[in-house]
């Protein structure tokens, strides 16, 4: 009694375990439930050219995205070979930038910087910098100081707050017909965002001018559109809208990354001339799950689990770890079921060629395999050989069979054929001796029963094991190899009876 | 209905493959007795030092250069068998029922070559009848000329008896009568009868054969329920010593009548199948636990055991 106590305490801790580290994994590191789905994932590249001084050190700072709303900041890298490089965030500052650095450069130089970003709806708050300064922009005579004063009272007068005020100068600078005071402004300052920032610091309203990047898929050379962010302290907090000067409305910022928030320079360059900053982007669809795992931050907190090996291995390991779904299988059919196999766990490896076959194949080439292989095998049997060098001979007929099929297939164009290279030819060659022995103690029927059995577990176990939900689940969630154990060794205790033993017994209970 | 209720089967005391598995030979038989059971050379050792009967041993052949010289043990006897020391489920036996000059004949009337006789021989020293396929010895026994009193029963073969023992007691058994489906085996699954066996009597109480229940045997149409076991008192004591001399808790006995020598053990099985229970007609589990109710520690002389189960489990 006690050593069932034990037994049962063992299968529900190995249960509870893999339930609690696969629901923690879950919870924790956001790992989806089912595959397939997809975050989208920026990758943008900036692409930095000037013309180096002659003998002079050459410094290049470019302000980087910093994190918001939006978005997740999955890695960035650098390439510019020479260049000494670095990542400079400065959180004081609230800046983020990576500098480049060299003694000396001749010629053109080209920079590049790539970032990845994740778009992650869930990331909604964004990290608000304190309010910028006002800086005292001058205007360039007097009567354009009193036209803009002009039109900062008129403003003023129809406005409530911050925004409102810089949508009324906006409406005045962009109107069709501007007034008077709009055009001497403009007469002399054509860039109509310099002018709303000259406006607005008159007007005593924080606001800075940031870069942004209009996010379309495949565009190539594209600049930062500069725009402006107005601020504005309400209870102690800070709001903040984003205005484009040619454009009467705040701007909408779903589909526009932040990509200069440091309201001084892009790029800040001595040493060089003639500077130009362009970006290209793409667009990926990644799974949420490689999204997940790129994230840099989440980084070492994979590091104790597969994902944390090279992909080669992870991809190994997908395999692996499907193998227990199949034993499962293995394990019903025949505790529970009572079905016959040839070789307890040959319809497991079946299975796996099955997977790398597709089932349809896998079946008429496992079928003909044996088939040819029983026919050839009943030839041998007279030979009166040894076992280990029939065992050889049907290893390498199997072999010649296989390459004999490839070929055949290939010649007819039939492709699919020459997937039958992925069966294991020593299993395939023991099913075969196997059978064939059978064959001749037990006659046709029991090879039929048997085999029949075992390519019947096969296609169960290639259902559970090629099943999308099941290779991401069993992967990603190491728990469910002891849930899969749990399962297992309580199989195991099962004294019941067998599916096909209802039948069998039978008899016994009809005979009164 | 196709399928029985599991709990009637349960009402009926039917024991099941995998609690025959857990319950009863992973229980009772120690994993490191069965090679004195799964290797009938080491079997027949331990019986001759039991002095529990067995077949004459004519010869063992274990190594291939012994395999032409096989003709040696078999020239001279008017019948043997050849089987592997290690053969499960009976793979593996040549029967040769007749030997006329050197050409030798199987129960069926078909002739076997010294050839072939050869090459069975090798492909059972390769492994090939063997658990895991493990290089084996071929064992060479005398045929086992059988009692008249079965006269009819049985259809080129050997008619043996199946005695399941537990823990020393005999708790029930069967004969096993081949037929031309069997191809003179006496395995039930390949087609041999089996026909219940009173553990009082030596009579016979029900037979199947495929599991259905049938009356009379199919190649002889003899009625089934005629049969009754000579020197049954005898036999049922010699299975149940098999206990001492192997240490096995749950045990399959095959006894096998001789003409001239009586009962005679034949091998033994580590792993009995359930078939005894459909010949019978009656679960075994309900025998099972009246034993088991005994205590672990009985101390009963084999006449004691042999009486207790003729007391409880005639019907």
């Amino acid at each position: 009694m006690k050593a069932r106590f034990v037994f049962f305490a063992l299968v529900t801790g190995l249960f509870s375990l893999g339930v609690l580290q696969t629901v923690q994994r879950h919870i924790s590191f956001n790992i989806p439930w089912v595959p397939g789905v997809t975050r989208t994932i920026w990758n943008i590249d900036a692409k930095i050219t000037f013309n180096a001084l002659v003998n002079s050190p050459i410094t290049a700072s470019l302000t980087t995205p910093k994190a918001q709303k939006g978005f997740v900041q999955i890695s960035q890298s650098a390439a510019s070979p020479g260049y000494g490089l670095s990542y400079l965030d400065n959180n004081e500052q609230n800046t983020k930038k990576v500098q480049w650095t060299i003694r000396s450069a001749e010629g053109k130089q080209t920079l590049y910087y790539n970032i990845q970003m994740m778009v992650d709806n869930k990331n909604q708050k964004n990290p608000t910098a304190d309010m910028p300064p006002i800086i005292d922009m001058p205007y360039s005579n007097s009567a354009e100081s009193t036209a803009g004063n002009a039109l900062i009272k008129e403003a003023l007068k129809t406005s409530a707050d911050a925004f409102s005020l810089t949508r009324e100068i906006l409406k005045k600078i962009n109107a069709e017909e501007p007034s008077q005071n709009v055009k001497l402004l403009l007469s002399n300052n054509n860039d109509k965002t310099k002018l709303l920032m000259t406006l607005l610091n008159r007007a005593k309203i924080a606001s800075r001018h940031i870069g942004a990047l209009n996010l379309e898929d495949g565009r190539r050379r594209q600049h930062l559109q500069i725009l402006v962010e107005v601020f504005e302290m309400k209870n102690d907090v800070i709001h903040t809208q984003i205005f484009e000067a040619n454009s009467t409305n705040s701007i909408r910022t779903d589909n526009l990354l932040l990509w200069d928030q440091s309201g001084v320079a892009l790029l800040e360059l001595s040493g060089g001339e003639h500077s130009n900053v362009s970006f290209s982007m793409i667009k990926q669809e990644q799974p949420a799950l490689s999204a997940i795992i790129q994230k840099t931050e989440n980084a070492q907190l994979f590091d104790f689990s597969i994902h944390s090996l090279p992909v080669e291995d992870q991809a190994l390991f997908k395999g692996i770890l499907m193998i227990p779904l199949g034993v499962l299988v293995v394990v019903l059919m025949r505790v529970l079921i009572g079905l016959k196999t040839s070789g307890t766990f040959m319809p497991v490896l079946i299975a796996m060629a099955f997977i790398q076959t597709s089932l349809i194949t896998g079946i008429i080439g496992f079928t003909l395999l044996v088939a040819i292989g029983l026919f050839i095998r009943s030839y041998l049997s007279q030979l009166n050989l040894l076992l280990v060098s029939r065992i050889s001979t049907v290893i390498i007929m199997v072999i010649l069979l296989i390459a004999m099929f490839g070929v055949l297939s290939y010649k007819l164009g039939l492709t699919e054929g020459l997937k039958i290279t992925f069966f294991p030819m020593i299993i395939l060659s023991w099913t075969i001796e196997r059978m064939s022995v059978l064959w001749e103690e037990e006659g046709p029927k029991e090879v039929l029963l048997q085999g029949g059995g075992s390519l019947l577990v096969a296609i169960f176990a290639y259902f559970v094991m090629s099943n999308d939900i099941a290779r991401h689940l069993m992967f990603n969630f190491i728990g469910l190899q002891f849930v899969i154990m749990s399962f297992v060794l309580l199989l195991g205790s099962y004294t019941g009876y067998r599916l096909l033993e209802l039948r069998r017994f039978k008899p016994l209970v009809d005979q009164e | 209905m196709f399928l029985s209720n599991p709990f009637e089967l349960k009402r009926r005391g039917i024991l099941g493959m995998n609690q025959r598995n857990s319950a009863y030979i992973g229980r009772y038989n120690p994993r490191k007795l069965y090679p004195l059971v799964d290797n009938k050379l080491k079997t027949k050792i331990i019986a001759r030092k039991a002095n529990v009967t067995t077949p004459a041993l004519l010869g063992v052949i274990s190594i291939q250069a012994e395999v032409a010289g096989v003709e040696k043990y078999i020239k001279n006897c008017s019948g043997f068998v050849i089987k592997p020391a290690k053969g499960s489920g009976g793979k593996g036996i040549l029967v040769i029922t007749k030997v006329i000059n050197g050409r030798y004949y199987r129960p069926n009337g078909n002739e076997v070559l010294l050839d072939d006789v050869q090459r069975h021989v090798t492909n059972i020293l390769a492994g090939l009848f063997s658990l895991g396929g493990s290089a084996d010895v071929a064992i060479v026994e005398a045929l086992i000329l059988f009692d008249n009193a079965f006269d009819g029963f049985s259809f080129e073969g050997v008619p043996d008896v199946r005695i399941i023992v537990f823990k020393g007691f005999p708790v029930m058994a069967m004969m096993r009568l081949s037929t031309a489906a069997s191809d003179g085996k006496a395995n039930l699954h390949q087609g041999a009868v089996g026909v219940g066996i009173d553990i009082k009597t030596g009579k016979a109480l029900h037979a199947v054969q495929f599991d259905k229940p049938i009356k009379y045997h199919p190649d002889t149409n003899k009625e089934l329920a005629l049969l009754t076991v000579p020197k049954w008192d005898r036999l049922i004591w010699l299975a149940s010593s098999c206990y001492e001399m192997s240490g096995m808790g749950y045990l399959g006995t095959d006894m096998v009548l001789d003409r001239d020598l009586g009962p005679m053990l034949l091998e033994l099985n580590a792993r009995p199948g359930l078939a005894i229970q459909i010949a019978n007609g009656q679960g075994i589990l309900p025998r099972l636990k009246l034993v088991e109710s005994l205590g672990e520690n009985v101390s009963m002389s084999v006449d004691e055991r042999v009486q207790f189960c003729q007391k409880n489990f005639s019907q």
